[in-house]
């Protein structure tokens, strides 16, 4: 789980409710991506689409072959032939920042997808149950919240010789659902006793279809968030281990180069190995983050308006933080 | 009262979750690391430590796997760890002994300096929206997705490094060894400066933003209108009617984000080659002693259980409700 979304997410946790909306035999495509469909989110999804564009065609954009060594050129800064420079080796270290999304993406949306069926799964199950076996997933839950991590991941890891990306993605994985768990099992609780549940039950609908067809539309927000969340603390997750050395070199990603970079003493003269793999990692982060914060104002519609509020109220001369007696004084009609 | 029980009762419950995850990953691994270590080793490792190490590791098939649990806890109600096999076969208790107090040091005060900076700058962002204020978020969105370990390297890069400012690496001068003297201290503030201040800055953007928004929820709520109409000071509407409120979902975020600052935290400590046990579990990994590092797991797991426990106390001296629950 990770840092940012986590706090982010806990508005989510308790502003949900206060938001009843319709269910949809069929939910329409665009009702669908509605979440979407705000500044935040759209910066964000635009960073995103351009690492994967990048990720997809690196062959094309890539003007060297990431391990291509060129003894001529060692730790040359950036030129026209070499956008960001040269490695110690003579590798081109755009072509390999280009080349390392891919692992980057591929590892992140992995864990991403694993941790969020797991999420869905133990959170809708322990939400839509009562008693003790809701009690127990949740107690599950929040033992995998407790335990760090990353410590762990370095011990699994490190048991192999060479771990297969699908592993260190599993364990990525296995390490981030809780979060995703728990809001959606607080939310699923709060749909639990919604009108519209209870009618899909007195109509002796199945148990799969109340909860693929009435509640899972109304959950697409928190899952998607979640989702997004994963990604987030799994990209930092791979690079990190990519940096300390437990995760196999063939792996080029931008914690590869990093290590390569700590390794041969970039530090701190050649600025064009490490500041730009470091950057990526910074902006993808974000462009994550960006589309969880559109999700979050979508989901709870405080978020999206108190700004706007304030400034309105501005305008009229009415001060946001002042007390509401002065306010009032001499105004005439309340805004 | 119940309160505090449910809690003790999901701490037990942890505790024991982590420490047989500890008895089951050697099991399920498919290498068997202590056997060859012991058989390069014949004669230099007590027949006692053998016994201990055989426990922890799951080579005692002869026993049934309930025997070999039974025998697990009884090491773990001993403190008995194994020995470390990069360490000179010293007690991994006491390897990780003479770690810990670094590590709780500099993360447990970094930490809580970046929770409350981090909680009071989002009260006040939150308290002016609408206003300047709400550049910062932008700023500390990207600051709060940037690696840990990244803006390591570039901090000593600029302040160690080209500025001199600061020690770029351990956690004090070499050639000096561990005592209660002015000028030892002063050397452990220059050295873990550079460290603390990454951590904070790395962290302190997840609580500004977490704090902001949770504000700008709760300043909607009635109770707040109520207390500005009664013509309270603002400054006591800011502080004990909304920020009160706002940091209750915010302390068990920090509760719950504890496992994972600790693991970035790990990782800072291999950048500032600082003496903590993140860095000895790195070493660990490297030089393969694997009862070191399943009792590093151990230790580490059981300190974010006590982190826990403090944030669930503050929370209750925070929360009334938790308190009535007992009338």
């Amino acid at each position: 789980m990770s840092l940012t979304t986590a706090p982010a997410a806990s508005s989510t946790d308790d502003a949900l409710a206060s938001e009843p909306q319709r269910p949809r035999r069929v939910p329409a495509i665009g009702k669908s991506f509605a979440m979407f469909r705000n500044g935040k989110s759209l910066t964000g999804l635009a960073i995103l689409g351009v690492f994967v564009v990048i990720a997809v065609f690196a062959p094309l954009i890539a003007p060297y072959d990431p391990l291509e060594k060129d003894f001529t050129a060692l730790r040359q800064g950036p030129s026209a032939a070499h956008w960001l420079g040269t490695t110690h080796m003579g590798e081109d270290v755009f072509s390999q920042v280009v080349y390392g999304t891919r692992g980057v993406l591929v590892v992140g949306f992995l864990a991403g997808i694993i941790a969020t069926f797991v999420a869905v799964l133990v959170g809708v199950a322990a939400g839509y149950w009562s008693g003790w076996k809701s009690e127990s997933l949740s107690a599950l839950t929040n033992v995998f919240l407790v335990i760090p991590g990353l410590p762990l991941i370095i011990i699994v890891a490190s048991q192999y010789e060479d771990p297969p990306l699908i592993l260190v993605a599993g364990v990525l994985a296995i390490t981030g659902w809780a979060w995703g768990a728990r809001v959606l099992r607080a939310q699923t609780m709060s749909l639990r006793n919604r009108d519209f549940v209870q009618a899909a039950k007195a109509n002796g609908e199945k148990l799969w279809r109340i909860i693929a067809v009435e509640m899972l539309p109304n959950l697409t927000a928190i899952i998607a968030s979640s989702f997004v969340g994963t990604v987030t603390a799994a990209v930092l997750g791979l690079t990190t281990l990519a940096f300390i050395g437990v995760i196999p070199i063939t792996n080029l990603n931008w914690g590869t180069i990093l290590f390569w970079a700590q390794q041969n003493g970039a530090f701190p003269d050649y600025w064009w190995w490490y500041v730009p793999a470091g950057l990526c990692i910074a902006l993808l982060g974000m462009a994550l983050s960006l589309i969880n914060f559109g999700i979050d104002e979508y989901v709870n519609p405080r978020l999206r308006s108190a700004g706007e509020r304030a400034r309105a109220m501005r305008k009229k001369g009415l001060a946001m933080d002042g007390g509401v007696t002065e306010v009032r004084v001499g105004q005439g009609s309340a805004p | 009262m119940r309160f505090i029980l449910r809690r003790l009762a999901f701490y037990a419950f942890t505790a024991w979750a982590a420490i047989t995850i500890n008895f089951f990953l050697p099991r399920m691994m498919k290498g068997d690391p202590v056997s060859a270590y012991l058989a390069k080793n014949q004669g230099k490792v007590s027949p006692e430590a053998i016994d201990s190490l055989r426990t922890l590791f799951g080579v005692d098939t002869d026993k049934s796997l309930f025997q070999q649990y039974l025998d697990y806890w009884g090491l773990m109600l001993h403190g008995d760890l194994g020995v470390s096999t990069s360490n000179g076969l010293a007690p991994v208790s006491d390897v990780i002994a003479t770690a810990l107090p670094w590590t709780l040091g500099l993360v447990g005060i970094a930490t809580v300096l970046s929770f409350l900076i981090g909680t009071s700058l989002g009260s006040v962002i939150g308290w002016r929206r609408g206003s300047r204020a709400d550049w910062a978020v932008p700023f500390a969105t990207f600051f709060s997705t940037v690696p840990y370990f990244w803006m390591g390297l570039i901090v000593i890069a600029v302040f160690s490094t080209t500025l001199g400012w600061f020690p770029a690496s351990h956690a004090y001068d070499k050639g000096t060894s561990p005592n209660w003297s002015w000028d030892f201290v002063g050397q452990v503030i220059a050295h873990g400066t550079l460290p603390a201040l990454t951590i904070v800055v790395a962290s302190l953007g997840g609580w500004v933003l977490g704090m902001r928004n949770m504000m700008i929820t709760v300043l909607d709520e009635d109770y707040v209108t109520v207390a500005q109409a009664k013509g309270l000071h603002q400054r006591r509407v800011l502080t004990q009617y909304a920020s009160r409120n706002a940091v209750l979902p915010q302390l068990s975020s920090f509760a719950l984000a504890l496992g994972f600052i600790v693991g970035g935290t790990l990782v800072m400590e291999l950048v500032f080659s600082y003496p903590g046990v993140g860095k000895l579990l790195l070493d660990a990994t490297g030089a393969k002693d694997y009862p070191l590092m399943q009792g590093l797991f151990l230790v580490i797991t059981l300190a974010v259980l006590v982190a826990n426990i403090l944030a669930d106390v503050a929370y209750a001296a925070l929360d009334p409700r938790t308190r009535q629950m007992e009338s």
